[in-house]
């Protein structure tokens, strides 16, 4: 199902980006392995600490693995987080995107590596870069950005990432995504999901223009099998605004789509 | 299948091994040990890892005290099988049994513990609520450095004092592998309490999951254990019971807060096995009993995060002993059981043959343990079901209104904010004070130091009928008694108990509707007259903080890393120690080394107590007579809030 072409642009973000990760992991535990070596709560230097408060886990979340199905060609999307680090020093690598599933085409909307600092109870402060690129048959494009976002959980339990973009060209942008869990059962969980953007200015290359850009409308309705692992079907509708409907319209693009989903969301 | 459990059995303790355990157990106890040989054969059919006292029926009564006082114990701790109910793990046993051996010691007498780490990592034994030298208290990192691998600790010193006590690994996680067991110390003169005959009762918690892995996966998905949330039918019912408006701002105030009312124990029966002397509820151990006999029950809650409720259907409960400590007899039916803590009961068996069931629901209702009491062996009693999970409320939350649950249409019913016990109350415990007391916390010694105040926390206690604070019942009574500062103790800290309350009148969570007798802690009155009756040189607030999204736990916001040095106690003071809990949910609180006496009203007669349950939104006081230099730790005793930080050392010079 993956073009070899597509594999090798994978592996060619890889390249890129693995030894920055390496770095910054590095950089994380170091800092990060908080427990300083002496809290002086020992009578004797040398002896092991009572309690060790603050190790180093990390997570992994594929939040969605989605196959999508419409009038256009189907989609293979995804949606993945990563987190290493203690209670308020975190790597993040976050992840998102889509493509064709012949692979001819795609896009990986976010390759992020954050910092992230918990600046609040529920939120954290997240500043890094981001890798993105767009790809066709005839077209491959891609920038780098700066990103700014604060994750977390607002009242009422919605869910809430909000990143502001500076890209290598001065583009700027605000992304906003929210989520929210309806438990049906303590198993089944219905779960609505919005996404939108604004941008600052055009960004031809990548389809983004001025205002408001889009909104996607997600509906998921996953099973626990285990809290780790759930099958889900759901429903995603989006629309394309203004300048950013114009530039879709002009690569014969739709700006208005309904898609069934189907997928499974895992963590560990 | 006998035969091949006992193979089994045999060639994994190894020649050296029998010899090392009869030798350990002949300092132990004879008696344990020719049970357990008589045993060991369905024993080992079973695969089953118990000790002496835990043996079906093995009716351990009065005279088995074969032990001569001072003779020296060994323990051996090393991993072994343990499978409770249909799985099967490794636990870390004490002369291969969980529970570990019963400790039965005398008052008065020197003892000498040998303990020996045959794990491939460190040990140690903490002996739970003994008074005694620092240095023998077991702490790897506060009284000494832990016992390495494959070497030999000795604990030496004088039993003080008498009762119902515990032991326990202090290292790591690992408790939660089954390293404990249970300390009897007989008193020198005559036993207070009246009885013919008694059975040791541990509770406990066991899964089999890497405690390491638990943990993991609490820092990644706290509710992850919780399979009882509020859902979409609840609210259907909710509506048609209480009115769609009161159900919806009923969830919109739990959401806004971003805390889920279900949050009742961080780890539930969906990993948890709840045993009672390493059993589960299928294998059920039994006790033996003659009716009409008085059989004192001396229950130690060895788990490592689950408070039981305890009853024993048709059985009055009479309370004898708290922490090891007597107090007046309080007749009851039903007991909340803190983690750590102890309570020995007395119960008076009718001329009647017939079984009862020692019934320990987990306080989140997501399983039990069970085990009985029966004249004859096989004989068993009705098992109740489990009742409903119960819900937090907006009292455990410390807010104004008791909006909780179905309680949407009480939102105008609100608390006085002035109650009657006595003038000064507020000015003692009023929010100017608590604002204060959140400053000074970035050293070790947090807590924030003032003058003693006369009016304090005694004679306020709340009285049961009165301190009702039900969910969808009239507003909690329990009167206030503090309010929060504007400090909130920093993004470690997800929620302050804006009102405080003296909870020590109500039954715990769960326990308010119940229809029966509940003790509460205003239940509790020391019967011996060694009441330190100086008056307080000095107060110490701490406030009980966490963040559940991130599991992580504190102090005044701040994990035991995120403090330099220790809490100072000036020995030979009389301390008063006040502790506000701005979660929302129970925590254990464990000081080594002295008494905690709970100032729940009784002057003279207040309870003296190593272990002190806080209720959420509570604040509650505690005297300390500080009498033993050293260093000392400090914590809760739910296993995994101290392991992330809920931990402190405080140093007696």
């Amino acid at each position: 199902m993956l073009h070899s072409a597509n594999i090798k642009k994978v592996m060619g973000l890889s390249a890129w980006v693995v030894p920055r990760l390496v770095i910054l992991v590095g950089l994380a535990v170091m800092s990060g392995a908080g427990q300083s070596a002496e809290t002086g709560s020992q009578a004797l230097p040398g002896w092991p600490e009572p309690v060790y408060d603050s190790e180093i886990f990390n997570y992994m979340q594929l939040d969605q693995l989605e196959y999508r199905s419409s009038d256009e060609p189907d989609l293979v999307r995804w949606d993945a987080l990563m987190w290493l680090g203690g209670d308020y020093n975190r790597l993040w690598v976050e992840t998102e995107g889509q493509m064709a599933s012949d692979g001819e085409e795609g896009e990986l909307e976010r390759f992020d590596l954050e910092y992230g600092r918990l600046i609040a109870p529920f939120w954290d402060l997240q500043g890094g870069i981001r890798y993105q690129r767009n790809w066709s048959v005839g077209a491959d494009r891609d920038r780098v950005a700066a990103v700014l976002g604060l994750h977390g959980l607002a009242p009422y339990k919605f869910e809430i990432e909000a990143d502001l973009l500076v890209s290598e060209d001065a583009d700027v942008q605000v992304q906003l995504q929210a989520t929210y869990d309806v438990l049906l059962t303590q198993r089944l969980i219905f779960q609505p999901r919005l996404e939108t953007a604004v941008a600052a200015s055009d960004a031809k290359d990548f389809g983004i223009g001025e205002g408001i850009n889009s909104f996607r409308l997600g509906a998921r309705l996953r099973y626990e099998i285990r809290r780790e692992f759930a099958p889900y079907i759901g429903l995603s509708w989006s629309r394309k605004f203004g300048r950013t409907a114009d530039f879709a319209r002009a690569e014969d693009e739709v700006v208005k789509n309904l898609e069934f989903v189907a997928g499974i969301r895992i963590w560990f | 299948m006998a035969a091949q459990g006992a193979e089994r059995y045999i060639a994994n303790d190894g020649p050296s091994a029998v010899v090392q355990r009869s030798r350990s157990y002949a300092a132990l106890d004879r008696r344990d040990f020719l049970e357990r040989a008589a045993a060991g054969g369905l024993l080992a059919a079973f695969g089953w890892t118990l000790p002496a006292y835990a043996q079906p029926s093995s009716g351990l009564t009065r005279d088995t005290k074969d032990r001569r006082p001072g003779e020296p114990i060994d323990l051996y701790v090393r991993r072994a099988d343990f499978s409770p109910g249909a799985g099967s793990g490794k636990a870390i046993t004490i002369n291969d049994t969980v529970p570990g051996p019963l400790l039965r010691l005398k008052q008065g007498e020197d003892v000498v513990i040998r303990v020996h780490n045959e794990l491939d990592e460190d040990t140690s034994i903490h002996w739970h609520g003994l008074i005694l030298p620092y240095e023998m208290d077991g702490v790897p990192g506060v009284s000494y450095p832990g016992i390495k691998s494959g070497s030999t600790f000795t604990y030496s010193f004088p039993v003080r004092q008498s009762g119902t006590y515990w032991y326990h690994s202090h290292t790591g996680l690992q408790e939660q592998l089954g390293h404990y067991g249970p300390l009897i110390i007989d008193p020198e003169g005559p036993e207070a309490a009246d009885y013919d005959r008694e059975h040791i009762i541990v509770l406990s918690d066991w899964t089999f999951e890497d405690p390491h892995d638990v943990l993991a996966t609490l820092k990644k998905l706290a509710s992850y254990y919780n399979y009882q949330e509020r859902t979409a039918s609840e609210f259907l019912r909710d509506a048609a019971a209480n009115g769609l408006a009161a159900t919806v701002s009923d969830r919109m105030a739990w959401g806004r807060m971003r805390m889920s009312p279900t949050d009742i124990a961080d780890i539930t029966g969906f990993t948890y096995a709840y045993l009672i002397n390493g059993r589960d509820p299928g294998s059920n151990w039994t006790g033996h009993f003659i009716p009409g006999e008085r059989v004192r029950l001396r229950f130690i809650n060895a788990a490592t995060m689950s408070y039981f409720n305890v009853r024993i259907p048709g059985l009055p409960m009479s309370v004898v002993q708290a922490d090891g400590q007597d107090v007046v007899p309080v007749e009851t039916d039903e007991i909340q059981i803190g983690v750590a803590e102890t309570y020995d009961v007395v119960v008076t068996t009718p001329q009647v043959d017939r079984a009862y069931t020692i019934f320990a629901e987990a306080m989140d209702r997501s399983g039990f343990a069970r085990a009985t009491l029966a004249p004859r062996p096989d004989m068993t009693a009705p098992v109740p079901a489990l009742r409903e999970r119960p819900l937090r409320t907006m009292t455990d939350m410390g807010m104004d209104m008791d909006m909780s649950s179905m309680g949407g249409m009480q939102m105008d019913a609100e608390v006085p904010t002035h109650v009657g016990h006595g003038a000064g109350v507020q000015d003692a415990m009023g929010p100017s004070i608590a604002a204060d007391s959140m400053d000074s916390m970035v050293t070790g010694g947090s807590m924030e130091q003032r003058a003693p105040q006369a009016a304090a926390m005694t004679g306020m206690a709340g009285n049961r009928e009165s301190g009702s604070c039900v969910p969808g019942m009239t507003p909690c009574t329990s009167p206030v008694v503090g309010r929060h500062g504007t400090a909130d103790h920093g993004p470690g800290n997800t929620t302050v108990a804006a009102v405080q309350r003296n909870r020590l009148g109500e039954p715990g969570t769960g326990l308010a509707q119940v229809g029966h007798r509940v003790l509460v802690y205003t239940d509790l009155r020391r019967t011996a007259d060694d009441y330190d009756a100086r008056s307080v040189d000095r107060e110490l607030e701490l406030h009980l903080t966490g963040n559940m999204e991130r599991y992580m736990w504190s102090f005044d916001g701040h994990k035991f890393s995120e403090v330099k040095g220790a809490i100072e106690f000036n020995h030979g003071e009389r301390l008063r120690l006040i502790l506000v809990n701005d979660t929302m949910m129970e925590h254990p609180i464990h000081l080594h080394g002295m008494w905690m006496e709970l100032e729940n009203g009784h002057g003279s007669r207040i309870p003296r107590k190593h272990t002190i349950s806080v209720k959420p939104a509570e604040r509650l006081s505690a005297l300390i007579t500080v009498d033993a230099p050293g260093r000392w730790a400090f914590h809760c005793h739910l296993l995994f809030h101290m392991d992330m930080g809920m931990f402190r050392v405080v140093h007696v010079a």
